[in-house]
């Protein structure tokens, strides 16, 4: 009987004994497009500041007005007082086109990483740190391995740890849309529906302001986290996030 | 490697389908309701027309915040000065009395007015702020007639869909959508907290969008023409902005 031999020996499919990837499509797709968005935002935004590197605090600000601090570099209009005496170019014109392309790219990037991860699950089991990690014991001893530095096992390459689930959560739900909602209260027709957003943030000039701090603290964080690869091996944290695999899984094969 | 089942490749080729389609249908909504701005090809046409399509649905009516009077800044800036064409001096002269602005294009009836035929419509005043594409701003009163009464007084045709408007000073100039030039607070301006319109602010006569960049409030207006296209006027990307590097739709 043909047909009960086939039932007896259910193969196992190849791809079920095959390491799940450790980072999904979705996952390193949006990933890259973030690091694309976010890299055009950061030079674009800085061209952008160049034309006036001082900022305020409250509704208006101007260089009749004193500033809150100042970026010593000179600037590309000559109508703000830095003490320079030399004139930058005006690179505003394509720098605020791009800003907004790239900005475009980010939040629909964010929206479709954000919606799939909460219906997923990929928040709640990779990133909100698991019940043994909510304790100051797991953050220290996250600490004290790094102190040490002993050779990054692959099994702290399978999952985040406790200091890295609360740095990434924190760059997600907090930083960026911070940098998104402080960039967003810049804009007139923004605030001409939305009055309360840049209220919200004190004025005008405080959105502009917090959107250059916010923008350095995510600057910060991409300092560290690229550091934190290099340490743990370049290529051993980069590929996973390209092809999915740790490279163990696919020597096992 | 992995292989791509038979299921992985049909959902995946039905989202494409559905995403072209999605795609081409909102293509074909955008030009239908006039949701792309001159300026939309190239390079940076998508990020211009998802950002001037957005704010369009959502900011048709909506107002530019206006603040107290105790609020108005003591230190307005004003970027330009003086233009110095002969034209100009010649009505600085004068006090502007010869100063005038033609209205042509898609109207009923083309008018020239002077200011005095300005300041006989309906004068409103709004306390909003001016904020530079540099990063900058201050709140100032701003006394004048809405544009949407001299509209009303020449009778714009109903194919149309652009205001493009005229410094004295050559090759500056600019325009807005329907939406912006009947909106309440889009302005000829006039006079200038409690004054007249400082010439280093625009004087005597300038358009104010509160809801877009400074630069879209050009300074010294001498004329406008209504239209219903603006493949026209320069090179076709909306105003003199687009033809220095500089976005069409200043709203953000």
């Amino acid at each position: 009987m043909a047909a009960s031999t086939t039932t007896q020996h259910i193969p196992v499919p190849h791809a079920a004994t095959a390491a799940a990837p450790r980072h999904t499509l979705l996952v390193r797709v949006t990933h890259w497009l973030t690091v694309v968005a976010f890299l055009a935002l950061l030079v674009t935004g800085l061209e952008i500041v160049v034309s006036h590197p001082r900022f305020y605090w409250g509704e208006t600000g101007n260089s009749g007005t004193t500033p809150l601090f100042r970026i010593p570099i000179p600037a590309s209009r000559d109508t703000v007082p830095t003490g320079y005496s030399y004139t930058m170019p005006d690179q505003n014109g394509w720098s605020r086109y791009l800003h907004f392309e790239a900005a475009w790219l980010l939040v629909i990037t964010a929206l479709v990483y954000g919606l799939a991860s909460l219906l997923n699950g990929h928040f709640r089991k990779n990133l909100l740190p698991s019940p043994q990690q909510r304790n100051w014991l797991a953050f220290r001893d996250v600490l004290t391995k790094f102190l040490r530095r002993p050779p990054p096992g692959s099994a702290d390459s399978r999952t985040y740890n406790a200091v890295q689930r609360v740095a990434y959560l924190s760059v997600i739900f907090i930083l960026f849309p911070l940098v998104i909602f402080t960039g967003l209260a810049l804009s007139d027709g923004f605030d001409s529906a939305f009055p309360f957003i840049v209220n919200s943030f004190g004025g005008r000039q405080s959105a502009r302001t917090l959107h250059f701090i916010v923008t350095n603290l995510l600057v910060i964080f991409l300092v560290v986290h690229v550091a934190m690869i290099v340490l743990a091996g370049f290529w051993r944290r980069t590929r996973p996030m390209i092809t999915g695999h740790i490279k163990s899984d696919l020597e096992g094969k | 490697m992995s292989r791509i089942s038979r299921r992985k490749l049909i959902t995946t080729g039905l989202a494409t389908v559905a995403g072209v389609a999605g795609l081409a249908a909102a293509d074909c909504m955008a030009r239908r309701y006039g949701l792309i701005p001159p300026d939309g090809g190239g390079v940076f046409g998508p990020g211009e027309t998802l950002t001037y399509a957005t704010q369009r649905l959502l900011t048709r009516h909506s107002l530019a915040r206006e603040f107290p009077r105790s609020m108005i800044s003591a230190k307005p800036f004003g970027n330009e000065i003086a233009p110095s064409n002969e034209a100009f001096k010649r009505h600085q002269a004068l006090g502007f009395a010869d100063w005038k602005l033609s209205v042509d294009g898609m109207v009923a009836h083309p008018t020239s007015f002077s200011l005095a035929d300005l300041r006989a419509l309906p004068f409103r005043n709004q306390i909003t702020q001016v904020a530079c594409e540099e990063g900058w701003s201050y709140i100032a009163e701003w006394i004048g007639t809405p544009l949407h009464h001299v509209l009303d007084e020449v009778g714009v045709l109903p194919q149309a869909r652009y205001v493009v408007y005229r410094s004295i000073e050559p090759d500056w100039w600019e325009s807005i959508d329907m939406a912006d030039a009947l909106h309440p607070q889009t302005f000829l301006t006039m006079g200038m907290n409690n004054g007249d319109l400082p010439i280093r602010f625009g004087g005597p006569l300038r358009l104010r969008v509160p809801r877009q960049l400074g630069y879209k409030s050009v300074k010294f207006i001498t004329s406008m023409t209504v239209t219903d296209s603006m493949k026209k006027f320069g090179k076709g990307l909306g105003s003199a902005s687009p033809e220095a590097g500089y976005a069409w739709y200043a709203g953000i």
